[in-house]
């Protein structure tokens, strides 16, 4: 008797227990009191801008950020600070270029060709100094294609053949990455003696390269104007290489803030470096007669040698009387 | 039609990681890739939670923002997919996703990445429903087949609740009244621009 009235207390025990546990509320763990709720852990997050970091069991160790809000500071880059900036330098200096175009006009050489010409560039400057440009168009139009290709040139291919030039265009622009960098190292070592800034330059400056003056200062194998072309490639150019580089191998060098970062970075230089060379293009073809022939040919017309760099001019000449010895016994015009 | 989201209750989830099994067997994920996770934060300190994330298939999905070729949609039911046969593996979805899901099936491989790989809340990608090649590419399409995804359904303390955003925040609603407390609804405000108040 006594067993079956335990019996039935059991039973009434186990039944009373789930019901009395649905009507009261069980309090919190008392672990979790106290702790931030999601919201306000994910406003905290963003309000300092770093992820939200916890422990995972597989191998994938970036996997452990449960939310990275910097990724909404790198959208509205992208969407909007490298669109409109990256269109302004671009269409901004198209439009100063044709604005000088017009008002300047092509810069004609003084005094007419002369016919005799020196050299300026040999073989090796010359190659090299293609083999960058060269990259340096692919590079800058398959950058610029993945920031506004799927404004301006999607609507026209549509999806599938845009998907095939983006495609190329990536591959491109990893690969040419590679000759592109060689070559910034080259043009360094080759450029770099006559490119440092001296007194001249202060001049060349002042007189605003004689642009629109048309009295040309005197300067080196290189004006200012030049060797600002030179430090623009060689270290924007080498900053560009190095954060990109930090792109193509994704988490070999940093995480996923630092790869924001060096896009912004990239990103940013590269566009204002379109900018710049698109100035070079034009002085160096259209904007200038006899200039091209400097990186055509490799020799330039004397009279535009003199001209424009009439200091390395005199430099070349003099070098050139030291090395013509006469022969031996040779006797001066007019001598005897 | 619906507005499908992803909530995790935090105070059940015990991290079995059985949702994160489900959906690579499901969907035979690739090496490597894990479209859910779980991850626990403040790990051996009071408040310690476990959170099972995969993709949330945001409100204005940044991925979506980003993207250079536009291989982004988002669905009737606004799940967030993408298509994979114009996806060129840039990375630029990842830079912007705030909670991972993007991956890759090869890294650090000369920025050869391949493309891009995500949560499909369980229903497939651009191609046929159900169909071979829509299983190969993305995964299974139980959307289609009127079933939610598989890693809510086999939650085991039906901490990951997938469905409707309003049904679930109203059994989230309820939870949290019974048992008188919660965490909130995590990634919510981030995805949505929403609170769940706990």
């Amino acid at each position: 008797m006594r067993r079956i009235l335990l019996r039935a207390a059991f039973a009434l025990a186990l039944l009373a227990g789930p019901a009395m546990a649905q009507t009261a509320p069980v309090p919190q763990p008392l672990g979790d009191r106290g702790q931030p709720d999601a919201a306000e852990l994910e406003m905290r997050a963003l309000l300092r801008g770093e992820p939200i970091h916890g422990r995972i069991s597989i191998p994938d160790a970036k996997a452990a950020n449960l939310i990275q809000p910097e990724g909404r500071e790198w959208r509205a880059f992208h969407n909007r600070t490298l669109a409109w900036v990256g269109g302004i330098a671009v269409l901004g200096m198209l439009g100063l270029l044709a604005l000088f175009f017009l008002v300047r006009g092509r810069i004609r050489l003084g005094e007419g060709w002369s016919g005799r010409t020196l050299l300026r560039f040999n073989l090796l400057e010359r190659a090299n100094h293609w083999m960058v440009a060269s990259c340096f168009i692919i590079l800058a139009l398959s950058g610029l294609n993945l920031t506004f290709g799927r404004h301006l040139l999607l609507p026209l291919t549509g999806p599938e053949a845009f998907t095939a030039i983006s495609a190329a265009g990536k591959l491109a622009h990893n690969f040419l990455a590679f000759p592109f960098t060689l070559g910034l190292v080259l043009m360094l070592l080759l450029w770099v003696r006559d490119n440092i800034p001296d007194r001249t330059d202060v001049t060349w400056v002042k007189a605003g390269g004689g642009f629109l003056s048309g009295h040309h200062p005197k300067a080196g194998r290189f004006n200012a104007g030049q060797k600002m072309v030179f430090w623009i490639t060689v270290l924007g150019g080498g900053l560009v290489a190095a954060s990109g580089y930090v792109l193509i191998f994704p988490f070999t060098v940093v995480d996923i803030a630092g790869q924001q970062l060096a896009h912004i970075v990239h990103s940013l230089l590269a566009v204002l470096m379109i900018a710049a060379m698109l100035a070079h293009i034009y002085i160096g073809s259209l904007g200038m007669e006899g200039a091209f022939a400097a990186m055509g040919s490799g020799r330039v017309d004397y009279n535009w040698a003199k001209e424009h760099h009439a200091l390395w001019v005199e430099e070349e000449l003099a070098r050139a009387r030291q090395q013509v010895v006469p022969p031996p016994g040779a006797k001066a015009a007019g001598a005897d | 039609m619906a507005r499908m989201k992803f909530l995790c209750d935090s105070d059940r989830c015990i991290e079995c990681n059985a949702c994160v099994t489900a959906c690579k067997n499901e969907n035979e994920v690739p090496w490597g890739i894990n479209r859910r996770r779980v991850v626990t934060i403040g790990d051996g300190k009071p408040g310690e939670r476990s959170i099972s994330m995969a993709c949330m298939h945001c409100t204005d999905a940044p991925c979506a923002a980003v993207c250079p070729v536009v291989c982004f949609y988002t669905t009737a039911d606004a799940i967030v997919l993408h298509d994979k046969d114009l996806c060129i593996g840039c990375g630029y979805c990842f830079y912007a996703c705030p909670f991972g899901a993007p991956q890759y099936p090869r890294v650090g491989n000369f920025g050869g990445r391949g493309k891009m790989d995500k949560c499909t809340y369980c229903a497939g990608g651009p191609q046929q429903d159900n169909s071979a090649v829509e299983y190969m590419q993305y995964g299974s399409n139980r959307i289609a087949e009127g079933k939610l995804p598989l890693c809510a359904e086999m939650c085991s303390t039906k901490a990951l609740l997938a469905g409707d955003g309003e049904i679930i925040a109203s059994i989230y609603k309820e939870r949290v009244q019974r048992r008188g407390y919660g965490s909130g609804a995590w990634g919510w405000r981030t995805a949505y621009r929403e609170e769940l108040p706990a």
